[in-house]
C-alpha cells in the first residue's frame, strides 16, 4: 500500500465572518519538498494554512495529514505564524519562546526537562541565535524575531512545517538562513508549505508552487505552474467575481 | 429626597461602619493598635487586603498582558446589580448569596459584551463601556431602593461601592483565602498553558491547547477574584487592583515568573498599606487607599525602573551627551593642531577662535578634560590618552564619510553632520569592517588624512 500524501485537502470551503474566503479547495501534497503558496492579497493564503490546522471552522470538506485527521496528527505539524501577530514586548526571553515549541509534546501540567532545554539550545544554534537565548524578545530586530519563530517551529520536531510569510521584513542574512533551513528540511524528507509574496524568489526557492486566489488556480512543479497564463489567472481580474460573490453571501446573512 | 439619598450613597465613607470611631485617639495610638494585631477586626482587614492583593496581582498579570484591562473594569461594575438583587431576594447580607449574585451578574455582563460585539458593528471598547455603565446604573438604582426600604437601614451595602475592609468578619477572610488558594493552584498548574495562550493564541491552538477553555477559565478566575475582593475594595476601583500592580510589574520584569512575582508582591504591599491607611484615617474606605498605594508603586517604577525607568533613561541620555561634548572638545584640539601643520601646543585663544566661542567659556571646560589634556598657562596640548581618543574619533568620522560617499553615493557636502553623530557610537568591529571594505584608505572625501 502506498503512503498517503502528507497533506490532503478535499472540497474545503472556509468562511470568515460569514464571508467565504476559500472555495472548494482540493489538494494532495506529498512530502520531501518545498511548496510556495503564492497569490494576491486577500487570496486566502494564511487562511488556508490555518484551515489545514483546523484553526478555522470549515463550512465543508476535510483535511487529512498522512491519511489521518489533523487532531490525531498534531505532533507532525509545525507552525510559523506571521511575525506581527504577537506582542514583542511580552515578558519572555528568546529561550522561553522556543521552548513553547516543546509544549505540544510535553502535555498539560508538565514542566520542561533538561532534554527539552537541550533541544531548544540546539534549535537556537541552527538559526544562529544561541547567543541571544537569555534576551527579552523586545530587543530583537525583525530578522532575529523571525529566526526565533523558526527555532520554535524546529523545536516542534515535525514532519510538516506551515509557514506564514517568513521572508517578510527580514534582512538578507536571515533570508539566506531560512533558505538553508528549508533545504535541510527537504533533505530530511520533510514538507514545508510557505506563504510567499515575491514571485521572483518563489521561482528560485520552491520545488512546487500553489497558486491561490480564493480557490486553487494551479498546484504542481514550479516550472510547470509558473506560466504567464496561470499567473494571469491568479493575479488577473477574472477571479475578482469570487470576492464579489463572497460579499453578496456576507450581505445576505447580515 | 431621592437625590439626597444618592448623594449620601456616593459619599460612602460617611455611611461605612467604622471600627475606629469607637475610640477617639491620636494616630500614634491607632498605629500601635494596628501593629499589636490584637484587635480581630484589624487582623481580618489586613489579611483580607493582603489576600486580595495577592490574587488580583497574580491574575492581573495575565489580564494586562492580554490587553484586557478594560475587562476587569467592566466586570467590577457589572457585578453591582447582582449584589443588590441578591440582597433583595434573601433580605440579608450573607456573604455566599451576595457572591453568587455578583458572579451571576459578572458572567451576564461578560456575555453581554460578547453578544454586543458578535451581533453589531461595535468595537470591543464601546461594547464594554456600554455594558459597564448600564449595569452599574442598574446597580445604583437597586441599591438606592434598598437603602430607602426598612431593612436597608443597616444593610451596609454601600460599602460595595468603595469597599471597607474593616467591617469584614472571619467568614469573609476564609472565603477569600479559599479563592486565593484555588487561583494560585490553577495558575501554578497551568502556568505554561496560560503564558503561551496569552502570548500567541493562534500558535497555542495549533499545538492543540484548548484556547477557548483556557480563556474561559481565566475569565472565571478573574470574576471569582473580583467578586471576592469587592467588599474590601468596592466595585468602582476593583479593576485597579488587577491592573496597577501588574502594569508596575511589567516595567520591572523581563520574564513571566518575575512579572508574576512582582505583581503579587506589589499587590500584597498595596493591600497591606491600604488597610493600614484606612485604619489610621478612621474609616477612610479601604479601596481608594489600596489603589493609591498601588499607584505610588507604579509611579516609582515608571520613574526608577532599572532598564526602562524615565529618570534612568534621562540620566543615561545626559551622560551620553556629556561624553559627546567632551569628545568633541578633544577632537577640536586635534583639529586645531592639524590645521596648524601639526603644531603641538595650541593657545586657548586659537582654540576658541576655531570653535567660535569665548575663551572664558572654554578654559574651564578644557581644564575639565583632566588627563586627556596637558594645560600650561594659556596653552593646551593633548596627552597620549587624549591623542588616542581624538585619533579614534577622527578615524571613525572620516571612515564613515568615506563610506557614505563611496558606497552609499551620498554627496560630499551631505555627510559631515551625519558623521558627527556616528563617530561617537561606531563599534570597533564595524570600524574594522569599514576599513576592510574601503581597503584601508588614507584620506577622507575632503582630502584630509585618516589617522591609523
Amino acid at each position: 500500500m502506498s503512503q498517503p500524501p502528507a497533506v490532503e485537502v478535499h472540497d474545503l470551503t472556509v468562511t470568515y465572518e460569514r464571508r467565504p474566503v476559500l472555495w472548494n479547495i482540493d489538494l494532495s501534497i506529498p512530502d520531501r519538498q518545498l511548496v510556495g503558496i503564492v497569490g494576491p492579497n486577500g487570496a486566502g493564503k494564511s487562511t488556508l494554512i490555518k484551515a489545514i490546522m483546523g484553526l478555522l471552522p470549515a463550512s465543508s470538506g476535510w483535511v487529512k495529514i498522512y491519511g489521518e485527521p489533523y487532531e490525531k496528527q498534531r505532533s507532525k505539524v509545525g507552525y510559523v505564524p506571521q511575525r506581527d501577530t504577537v506582542d514583542w514586548d511580552f515578558p519572555v526571553t528568546v529561550e522561553d519562546v522556543v521552548m513553547m515549541g516543546r509544549y505540544g509534546k510535553m502535555g498539560l501540567f508538565k514542566r520542561p526537562g533538561p532534554e527539552d532545554r537541550a533541544v531548544v539550545l540546539e534549535c537556537l544554534e541552527k538559526v544562529g541565535m544561541a547567543g541571544f537565548a537569555k534576551r527579552q524578545i523586545g530587543n530583537l530586530s525583525g530578522g532575529q524575531q523571525q529566526r526565533v519563530f523558526l527555532a520554535r517551529a524546529l523545536a516542534q520536531d515535525s514532519h510538516i512545517y506551515l509557514m506564514d510569510e517568513p521572508f517578510v521584513g527580514v534582512d538578507a542574512a536571515t533570508e539566506a538562513a531560512i533558505v538553508t533551513l528549508l533545504e535541510e528540511m527537504r533533505e530530511k524528507g520533510r514538507l514545508a508549505m510557505v506563504v510567499h509574496h515575491d514571485l521572483d524568489s518563489a521561482r528560485e526557492y520552491f520545488d512546487s508552487i500553489l497558486l491561490l486566489n480564493m480557490r486553487v488556480v494551479a498546484c504542481g512543479p514550479t516550472e510547470q505552474v509558473f506560466t504567464s497564463e496561470l499567473l494571469r489567472k491568479t493575479y488577473g481580474g477574472r477571479l475578482t467575481i469570487l470576492s464579489d460573490v463572497s460579499e453578496a453571501v456576507a450581505q445576505a446573512q447580515r | 429626597m431621592r437625590a439626597l439619598a444618592l448623594l449620601a450613597l456616593l459619599a460612602a465613607p460617611a455611611w461605612a461602619a467604622k471600627i475606629s470611631e469607637l475610640e477617639e485617639s491620636g494616630w500614634r495610638q491607632q498605629l500601635e493598635r494596628f501593629f499589636r494585631f490584637g484587635d480581630p477586626a484589624v487582623v481580618y482587614a489586613l489579611s483580607r487586603a493582603i489576600l486580595l492583593g495577592l490574587v488580583s496581582g497574580l491574575l492581573g498579570a495575565f489580564i494586562v498582558l492580554r490587553g484586557m484591562s478594560l475587562m476587569g473594569d467592566t466586570l467590577g461594575h457589572a457585578v453591582l446589580p447582582g449584589v443588590a438583587a441578591a440582597f433583595m431576594v434573601t433580605g440579608q447580607k450573607a456573604m455566599v448569596p451576595l457572591m453568587v449574585g455578583a458572579s451571576l451578574a459578572g458572567v451576564l455582563g461578560t456575555g453581554a459584551v460578547w453578544a454586543v460585539r458578535r451581533y453589531s458593528r461595535l468595537k470591543e471598547d464601546a461594547a464594554m463601556g456600554l455594558v459597564l455603565s448600564s449595569f452599574f446604573a442598574l446597580g445604583i438604582v437597586l441599591l438606592t431602593r434598598i437603602q430607602k426600604s426598612e431593612s436597608g437601614a443597616q444593610s451596609g451595602l454601600d460599602r460595595f461601592l468603595f469597599g471597607q475592609a474593616a467591617t469584614l468578619g472571619l467568614n469573609d477572610v476564609i472565603i477569600l483565602a479559599l479563592v486565593t488558594v484555588f487561583c494560585l493552584g490553577l495558575v501554578g498548574l497551568l502556568f505554561k498553558e496560560l503564558t503561551v495562550t496569552s502570548f500567541d493564541p493562534v500558535f497555542a491552538a495549533s499545538i492543540g491547547l484548548p484556547v477557548g477553555w483556557l480563556n474561559a477559565l481565566l475569565m472565571g478566575l478573574v470574576t471569582l477574584a473580583v467578586v471576592a475582593s469587592i467588599p474590601a475594595v468596592g466595585v468602582v476601583l476593583v479593576s485597579a487592583m488587577l491592573i496597577t500592580p501588574a502594569a508596575t510589574a511589567q516595567l520591572l520584569s523581563r520574564r513571566m515568573p518575575t512579572m508574576l512575582a512582582w505583581s503579587a508582591v506589589i499587590g500584597v504591599l498595596s493591600g497591606a498599606l491600604g488597610a493600614l491607611f484606612s485604619f489610621l484615617a478612621r474609616g477612610m474606605p479601604t479601596g481608594p487607599c489600596m489603589v493609591l498605594a498601588a499607584s505610588c508603586f507604579f509611579l516609582a517604577a515608571y520613574l526608577l525602573a532599572p532598564e526602562r525607568g524615565l529618570l534612568i533613561r534621562a540620566w543615561r541620555r545626559a551622560m551620553r551627551r556629556h561624553r559627546t561634548e567632551r569628545e568633541n572638545l578633544v577632537k577640536s584640539i586635534y583639529r586645531s593642531q592639524e590645521d596648524r601643520d601639526g603644531a603641538e601646543w595650541i593657545t586657548l585663544d586659537e582654540l576658541a577662535r576655531d570653535r567660535r566661542e569665548s575663551v572664558s567659556d572654554l578654559s574651564g571646560r578644557v581644564r575639565g578634560l583632566g588627563p586627556l589634556v596637558i594645560v600650561s598657562s594659556d596653552r593646551v596640548r593633548l596627552s597620549d590618552e587624549g591623542r588616542a581618543l581624538a585619533e579614534r574619533l577622527v578615524r571613525n568620522h572620516r571612515l564613515w564619510e568615506l563610506f557614505l560617499t563611496r558606497e552609499a553615493d551620498i554627496a560630499h557636502d551631505h555627510v559631515h553632520r551625519d558623521a558627527e553623530e556616528i563617530e561617537h557610537i561606531l563599534p570597533a568591529e564595524v570600524v574594522a569592517r569599514l576599513e576592510e571594505l574601503l581597503e584601508a584608505p588614507t584620506t577622507d572625501p575632503h582630502g584630509r588624512p585618516i589617522p591609523r
